[in-house]
């Protein structure tokens, strides 16, 4: 036995709420994306809770294939915050606002 | 309360304070290192939860990869520029409210919720069943995910290329 299921929920949610509460009031665009990072692994908690509570795997299968794609959003995100940040010289979100190229 | 159960409430503890250290650092790279602290309890935390496939892979992936790419970037970005919190604590103060009114919320349906004694037992799914099972039953996703990253390199690549000639143009 190690803890009721709906602790192990709580935890996530409350990791979510924090990342959610980065990604909306932050104007840091790293910080953005650092809070999508923070609510993947919290849903990635939650995941393998479920997994472990119903004992069957997909939630586990889940939780790798989320991690493949926080990594491709990573690194096209990325990217893009250099590139843009070439123009805008800025790391801002508010002065990301010329959609012009 | 068993030793297992002991060490959940632990991780969990260091995971949350983590976290919240990330999300409230004004330097950048200070948030990152806190991160790293946050993804790699999180592996432990699978690791409780008998994932240990998941555990390593997140610290291969997330706390390696992902983390790692960041602390380039940041470093590549000289000017660690200070960021404008936005406007103020009014500011910060209706987003909050509202989120910790939902976590209440969340907390009140997890508590009455009639299978909420419901413990979770200790299991085990090793590497070798995750395979099996993703390539059996989810074959074509993993396929789809290979294409997805492919498709993220040549977008990252492409956008890298185009940053390059744009900056060279302007300067000449």
């Amino acid at each position: 036995v190690i803890v009721p299921f709906a602790h192990v929920l709580f935890l996530a949610a409350v990791v979510f709420l924090m990342g959610a509460l980065c990604t909306l009031l932050r104007r840091n665009l790293v910080m953005i994306l650092l809070g999508i990072e923070i609510m993947l692994n919290a849903s990635g908690i939650a995941l393998v809770g479920g997994s472990l509570r119903w004992m069957n795997l997909e939630g586990q299968a889940l939780v790798l294939l989320v991690m493949a794609v926080a990594a491709a959003e990573v690194s096209v995100g990325l990217s893009l915050i250099v590139f843009s940040r070439r123009f805008t010289g800025s790391l801002n979100a508010d002065a990301q606002n010329r959609l012009k190229g | 309360m068993t030793l297992y159960g002991l060490l959940f409430y632990i991780l969990g503890a260091v995971l949350v304070a983590a976290t919240g250290l990330a999300v409230t650092r004004r330097v950048l790279m200070h948030a990152l290192v806190y991160l790293i602290i946050a993804f790699l309890d999180t592996a432990l935390i699978f690791y409780l939860l008998g994932a240990p496939l998941l555990a390593f892979f997140q610290v291969i992936i997330y706390a390696g990869a992902i983390m790692v790419l960041f602390v380039f970037v940041v470093m590549l970005m000289r000017s660690a520029e200070d960021e404008h919190w936005s406007a103020s604590f009014r500011h910060w103060l209706l987003p909050a409210g509202l989120g910790f009114v939902t976590l209440g919320a969340a907390a009140a349906i997890l508590l009455l919720d009639p299978q909420a004694g419901v413990q979770l037992r200790l299991g085990l799914a090793t590497p070798r069943e995750l395979g099996d099972f993703l390539f059996r039953k989810y074959w074509l996703a993993v396929e789809v995910i290979s294409l997805l990253l492919f498709a993220a390199l040549a977008g990252s690549y492409s956008l890298g290329k185009a940053g390059r000639k744009e900056s060279k143009e302007s300067r000449s």
